[in-house]
């Protein structure tokens, strides 16, 4: 499948079932707001902390997590240190910081495909109103063919490259999207081929 | 087996593709040739109901229903990257036996059978996306195969493939059992089978043994 | 739904992932990343139409959530909702099916006025109106502040109002899959 987050491991944190943890981490999430206040973010803040360390992850992979919402917090933290205190601004970005982590957590830990395999288990015992096929067969064929349009993508880009028109998003964004239409169309021939009901 | 054609024609959007084909087909190795916007893609979908004819019918052993064209009928695109559908080898090849409601054990042994005959067993647990042109196309050819058709369609199997996956895929192919028909201008592809359709703007311009169709389809395409 | 509608849901998930590997232009200071991801929500409400457009926003928003890192610069796993930027991107969906509402039901005299009024109504103006509420609770500030931060946004967003509406009205040409809906 295509390349995930996870990390690999052996702990408890990564044995436990995926909807343990998403249920955890909607706990988490929903307390820390709940709860407002230093005392709930300390108390979160350290239950993540250890759920690093028993999963054996690395400051790095702390680091990683919060990097890519490292500027939009240190706006905020700005903003807040003007309007109101140093405390103030800390508890926000504290709390931010607790969530991403503990997302992480659950992100870093968890195969991609075990959560897709807890869906199609899911919907197994789903009511019949759900079109479960149909969506077990959307994800699947999104994870098919996500590698497809990215070759498609940079296939595009060389032709419009050699024509000078590589910085013409729109002359790349269009063949993209046509040719992906066309295959769609005879992808949906083929389902239609290759079985009978 | 035999699989008619009477009088079909084929319109989309206010064009004729297809103009009233009439033929009857029972050699088991078929060739159809044509230039590009012959209408022989068309044709090819009409074998086992991807399209349906605007007008005339498609009977297989006189049976009409679109439902067995499908069931009997396989069929091969051109690409395969738009043929193969999971992420999975063995996930892809399950992917029509679903419809069987085969029971697990069945499936793959079903699944076993086909990849060992073409000693492709390797291929069982890798990603669709990371295999060879080559590979890709034979995976395409076992998913039709586990469905055991008695007939197989195949739309310019080859043209995506280098000579040599060329040759090895058409060994594959005189393998089989089944009925083939094979739409192509790659004329080695079509050497060796018992009845050639040549078919032009629509209509069939020549239909019969391979030798004089094969001869006068070049010698057309030297004026 | 027919298989059809499922594969162009699956496949234009993929297109959105696809532009995910566009590098984002992050602006400091203010940093929601410009990317061009959001192009193609546009596209997909534009193309698809309001059902299909939004499931396929919805299938590439699970695929994130499960761990995939499949928004732009890689970022995936639940944290993408939690941040301060979360409103937005659940500001994703709602974008795709009004554009696509608005695309089918005026798919007959679609114009490229037309289909950019429409991006700037669901890429802009709903988008920001579930933004930034979002982020003005979670970060603790007023909305005329967490507005004031956005606006620096707007004129990229435009920009990409200005090639998606060009995207959809030569796609309508070339490749239509919307059938007009009847009133």
């Amino acid at each position: 499948m295509l390349t995930d987050l996870y990390v690999f491991g052996d702990s408890a944190v990564h044995r436990a079932r995926p909807v343990v943890k998403i249920a955890g981490l909607v706990v988490l999430c929903t307390s820390v707001f709940v709860f407002e206040g230093w005392p709930s973010v300390l108390v979160g803040g350290a239950l993540v902390a250890a759920g690093f360390a028993l999963a054996g992850l690395r400051l790095r992979h702390a680091v990683a997590s919060i990097r890519p919402a490292f500027w939009i917090l240190a706006a905020i933290f700005a903003v807040q240190l003007v309007l109101t205190d140093l405390l103030f601004a800390g508890f926000v970005v504290g709390r931010f910081a607790v969530m991403i982590l503990g997302a992480a957590l659950v992100t870093l830990t968890t195969k991609t495909s075990e959560f897709v395999d807890g869906i199609h288990a899911a919907l197994k015992h789903a009511p019949g109103w759900v079109p479960k096929e149909q969506i077990a067969l959307a994800i699947s064929l999104c994870l098919r063919f996500i590698p497809l349009v990215r070759t498609m993508l940079v296939e595009v880009r060389q032709a419009q490259q050699a024509r000078g028109l590589d910085r013409n998003v729109l002359a790349l964004l269009v063949p993209l999207v046509v040719r992906t239409l066309k295959t769609a169309d005879e992808v949906s021939q083929a389902l239609y081929a290759r079985s009978f009901d | 087996m035999i699989i008619s054609f009477r009088d079909v024609s084929v319109e989309k959007n206010g064009v004729r593709i297809l103009k009233g084909i009439n033929v009857e087909l029972s050699e088991r190795r078929i060739g159809i040739l044509g230039r590009n916007g012959s209408g022989k893609s068309t044709f090819a979908r009409l074998f086992n109901g991807i399209e349906t004819p605007t007008t005339g019918t498609v009977s297989l052993n006189g049976v009409t229903e679109r439902k067995a064209l499908r069931r009997h009928v396989g069929f091969v695109f051109q690409n395969p990257d738009n043929q193969i559908v999971y992420p999975i080898v063995e996930e892809d090849l399950a992917f029509g036996l679903k419809s069987l409601k085969l029971s697990e054990t069945e499936t793959r042994q079903r699944i076993g059978e086909a990849l060992h005959r073409f000693d492709l067993e390797h291929l069982r647990d890798r990603f669709t996306h990371q295999l060879s042109g080559g590979e890709k196309q034979m995976v395409a050819l076992v998913g039709v195969l586990v469905m055991q058709p008695h007939m197989i369609v195949l739309d310019e199997p080859t043209t995506l493939l280098d000579l040599w996956n060329k040759r090895k895929f058409m060994a594959a192919l005189n393998a089989l059992e089944q009925s083939l028909v094979v739409i192509s201008h790659d004329l080695e592809l079509l050497e060796g089978v018992d009845r050639v359709l040549h078919l032009e703007d629509g209509t069939l311009v020549e239909d019969g043994d391979p030798a004089t169709v094969i001869a006068n389809y070049v010698a057309r395409s030297q004026c | 739904m027919e298989t059809r509608d499922v594969v162009f849901i699956a496949l234009f998930a993929a297109i959105i992932a696809a532009l995910g590997v566009f590098p984002p232009v992050t602006v400091p200071v203010i940093a929601v990343p410009i990317t061009a991801q959001s192009l193609g929500i546009m596209l997909a409400g534009g193309i698809l139409g309001a059902m299909r457009g939004g499931l396929s926003v919805v299938l590439l928003l699970v695929l994130v959530a499960l761990g995939l890192p499949l928004l732009a610069g890689g970022r995936g796993g639940f944290g993408v909702f939690l941040g301060p930027t979360g409103g937005y991107i659940v500001g994703w969906v709602v974008g795709a099916v009004v554009i696509g509402y608005l695309t089918e039901r005026f798919w007959t005299r679609l114009n490229f006025i037309l289909a950019f009024a429409f991006c700037v109504v669901g890429g802009i103006l709903l988008m920001y109106g579930l933004g930034v509420p979002w982020s003005a609770y979670v970060a603790e500030v007023t909305l005329a502040t967490a507005l004031g931060g956005s606006l620096a946004f707007v004129p990229g967003d435009l920009i990409k109002c200005l090639i998606a509406a060009a995207a959809i009205v030569i796609v309508k040409k070339s490749y239509p899959i919307i059938t007009p809906r009847s009133r």
